[in-house]
């Protein structure tokens, strides 16, 4: 358009419209999961009434808030244009020496094991961080190498043994299933759901947390705007591997019986909650609230397909369904975006 | 060797590059170039590609550090930049050529990234900043919505943006690496404005620019630079256009003499081309051996039609019909098969694989032809590519380096050389000289009339008037979305191109009818 002509000729635009418009686009990609959320659970009580018995959908909001603890950290690096495989992992470590520690330090008060976690967690997160964005190697790398060498680690540690529901006090194994006196929502889905509204707020009010979006909008603007890119990537793999270490306290209390194959293989189901939850794969855009949502979508498919007595090998493949509806979603907001701007344009320039 | 030497100014300096050097391996891209920019003074920095503008720019963006010679501030305290955001804290803003915007952020938070406006507990006002935003494109007389998000800007909105990228800053430095390359000519004009009330609030700029006019316009003193080295410093006003060409290519340049020819049938016709929303009824014909330029104001419409023959975009009604034949709509596939070469304008992104080797980039539009047994033999494609750069006269260093190598110029050589080896029937170029200094640029205005009277037809995109009237046979005129006319050589002349351009009185004698 020829922004001469038209400032001229024409009114000031209203800048409200394009806000709205785009507005509208990311909010109806978040309504969108919430969406299919209620079709997914609408169609499976129609068929079997049980579905939402409050004991299932207490199992299905705390599995989920695992996951969606470690969506939030996992959207802070993917939005950076980086990728963390190691949350499998790490999460699977914090929760057998986090367990271990009840048999080790008996007594020891539970805020103090989560601390525990967190902080072995960010340590990981930390390498990671520091390999990726001071050695320059490509994050996809390094986390894959983390990925193995941090189970390893697990396996030396464990060495066999296993950490057993006996172990660990009774209150610990009940955080998974405490629940709000009253409305009867989990605690731990009610912590995540926080932790999603906060990092959210961090991340969109806070000149660090755009950071994180300009980074992976496009790295070298970034660099030219002065932006210190090591440090806000560093910071995001340390916010990951925290939540990460987190999310094994919470496995932990969830199974109880630990051993070196915990967690194993929950990083691609959190990089999924986070793509379905509308987190551009190549960074820039997207939000946690988004990829927490994504975590609870895809826990409620789990157990929907469950209760319908689906084959479980089937959800996977719904998972993997998942994935492809939701990028192709985006393509198309982006595209409709591209093209309702290009008609603004042009109708302005006229 | 001091740049001030004769030419010193009563006002304070603001920056002084003290033989500064910088070499990266055995380029030496800098060597002993001294600067000073005054307070108050809009001093022009010119030379040709590989000159070492870049570098200088870099230099004072706190991008690279020089290897010798310092860097002095207004009060003469030596100022070492470490980075890019040192460079900010110092008042020094960079408006690269390339804009350097974040396609996922709002325009504001774009002009304010890493600067946001705060409030209590630290948190982004938006508000404020949104308002803020506001205030500076009023003052640069542009309708930006500052809360939409980069995403789609055009080339001049985004150097727009750029531009008040810099005076959010208020900076004491501003440097524009040639902000008008992108921009109409109100869009300069009002540039021009801006940088008058830069200067009167005491700013230094520096201003890069190919077009020497504006040089001489907007600037008070000129430095120009040669192979790296520093050649002269002076008032613009004790110097003429030729006295600054000379000085930057080291010799004089011939001007071309048009050739007449005589017009054939027409190779292509494009009838009644309508893309709706972007441009309607757009109909006008080329024949082999001619060039016609396509003029007209950025987002007039003209590359987008050109995007729209060569299959890039769709079309919603009307035909393209090249040698009598009916080309299928949307398909690039098709066009090339046709015998049509598309050289786009942003080369960087549509036009090259900047990190792939020259020698590859030559041959990418010709592997079809030069494969054996569905093989691709190395020394083939070398050869093909070799004996390209050679026609174009391509200066490079090994055809394996990677195209980032090359000065802006030989990139775009790159390309031409690319689509000419297909032998193409007709080729489009848009904006063929972005960014390309005045030597180089006279080469590709000299190679592109040869093409065609080779018998190619010639389809040119341009900006730039002067170009325009170079090149061209006829020259089709596009005003929003609409081709307003054809002036034949003889009659097009600035003045009556830009009348049709922007719609304002032209004289109506003049004015050719458009049905074709």
């Amino acid at each position: 358009m020829s922004t001469a002509a038209t400032a001229e000729t024409q009114p000031r635009e209203e800048p409200t419209n394009q806000t709205r418009f785009v507005d509208l686009a990311l909010r109806a990609r978040t309504f969108g999961i919430v969406g299919v959320l209620g079709l997914v659970v609408l169609v499976t009580t129609s068929i079997q009434s049980r579905f939402l018995s409050s004991n299932d959908v207490q199992f299905i909001l705390s599995g989920a808030a695992i996951y969606a603890v470690m969506a939030v950290g996992e959207a802070m690096v993917i939005v950076t244009r980086n990728v963390d495989l190691s949350v499998g992992s790490v999460a699977g470590l914090s929760a057998f020496v986090c367990a271990g520690l009840f048999h080790e330090l008996p007594g020891i008060p539970t805020v103090a094991v989560f601390a525990i976690g967190a902080l072995l967690g960010g340590g990981c997160g930390l390498i990671t961080g520091l390999l990726s964005a001071i050695c320059r190697i490509p994050s996809l790398v390094v986390t894959l190498a983390m990925l193995w060498i941090v189970r390893s680690v697990d396996v030396l540690l464990v060495g066999g043994a296993q950490v057993t529901a006996g172990q660990v006090p009774r209150s610990f194994l009940l955080i998974f299933y405490d629940t709000i006196p009253g409305i009867g929502v989990p605690d731990i889905a009610v912590g995540a759901a926080v932790l999603a509204v906060a990092v959210y707020f961090y991340m969109s009010s806070f000149r660090s947390g755009r950071d994180l979006y300009a980074i992976g909008s496009d790295p070298d603007a970034a660099r030219l705007a002065g932006i210190p890119i090591a440090k806000r990537i560093t910071t995001a793999f340390v916010m990951s591997g925290a939540l990460a270490g987190i999310a094994g306290v919470l496995y932990a209390s969830q199974i109880g019986t630990i051993d070196s194959t915990a967690a194993t293989g929950y990083e691609l189901q959190v990089i999924a909650s986070v793509v379905i939850g509308g987190v551009a794969i190549f960074g820039g855009s997207g939000n946690v609230i988004g990829a927490a949502l994504g975590a609870l979508l895809l826990g409620t498919i789990t157990s929907a397909l469950y209760t319908l007595g689906v084959n479980q090998n089937w959800d996977e493949a719904f998972q993997g369904l998942l994935i492809i509806l939701a990028i192709t979603l985006d393509r198309g907001i982006q595209a409709q975006l591209a093209s309702a701007l290009r008609r603004r344009r042009v109708r302005l320039g006229a | 060797m001091t740049a001030s030497s004769g030419a010193g100014s009563s006002a304070p300096v603001a920056l002084s590059l003290q033989h500064a050097s910088k070499s990266f391996g055995a380029v030496k891209a800098l060597q002993d170039v001294t600067l000073d920019l005054y307070a108050g003074e809009a001093h022009a920095l010119v030379g040709e590609n590989g000159a070492g503008k870049s570098t200088l720019v870099k230099i004072l963006a706190g991008v690279y550090q020089p290897d010798t010679g310092r860097l002095l501030a207004s009060d003469s305290d030596e100022l070492v930049l470490a980075g890019p955001a040192a460079a900010i804290a110092a008042g020094i803003a960079i408006i690269y050529q390339e804009p350097t915007l974040f396609p996922d952020l709002s325009v504001a938070e774009n002009v304010f990234v890493g600067r946001q406006p705060l409030r209590r507990a630290r948190l982004i006002n938006r508000r404020a900043m949104n308002a803020r935003v506001n205030e500076i494109f009023e003052r640069l007389g542009v309708t930006i919505d500052p809360d939409r998000v980069a995403r789609g800007l055009s080339i001049a909105e985004q150097q727009l943006v750029e531009i008040a990228k810099a005076l959010s800053i208020d900076a004491k430095v501003i440097v524009m690496d040639e902000p008008t390359a992108a921009l109409s000519a109100a869009e300069v004009d009002r540039l021009a404005n801006v940088i008058t009330a830069l200067r009167d609030h005491g700013a230094a700029v520096l201003f890069i620019s190919h077009r020497l006019e504006e040089v001489f316009r907007l600037c008070q003193r000129v430095t120009v630079l040669r192979d790296g080295r520093w050649v002269l410093s002076q008032g613009t006003d004790s110097l003429t256009v030729d006295d600054l060409v000379r000085a930057m290519v080291g010799r004089d340049l011939a001007e071309r003499t048009y050739e007449p020819h005589t017009r054939g049938e027409p190779l292509l016709r494009v009838e009644r081309l309508t893309r709706e929303g972007v441009f309607t009824d757009v109909s006008f014909d080329i024949s082999a051996g001619e060039v016609l330029a396509l003029a007209g104001m950025v987002g007039s419409g003209r590359s987008e039609v050109a995007r729209a023959i060569f299959g890039i975009d769709r079309y919603d009604a009307g035909t393209v019909v090249l040698d009598g034949k009916a080309l299928r709509r949307a398909s690039p596939s098709a066009a090339m098969a046709a015998g049509i070469g598309f050289v786009p304008e942003d080369r960087r992104q549509q036009g090259l694989v900047m990190g792939m080797g020259i020698g590859r980039n030559i041959a990418l539009a010709s592997l079809r032809r030069l494969r054996h047994l569905g093989l691709l033999l190395p020394g083939v494609e070398q050869r093909f590519a070799a004996d390209w750069a050679a026609r174009l006269q391509l200066k490079y260093r090994r055809l394996s380096d990677p195209a980032t190598s090359l000065s802006g110029g030989n990139q775009q050589k790159v390309v031409l050389a690319k689509w000419l080896s297909r032998q193409p029937e007709l080729l489009i170029v848009d904006e063929p000289t972005r960014g390309i200094d005045v030597g180089t640029k006279a080469e590709v205005h000299r190679l592109l009339v040869s093409l065609a009277r080779e018998g190619i037809a010639v389809l040119a995109i341009s900006s730039e008037l002067p170009e325009v009237l170079a090149i061209a046979d006829r020259v089709a005129v596009m005003r929003e979305g609409r081709l307003v006319g054809v002036l034949d050589r003889d009659e097009a002349t600035e003045e009556q191109i830009v009348a049709m351009a922007t719609g304002q009185a032209a004289p109506a004698g003049l004015l050719k009818a458009t049905a074709l």
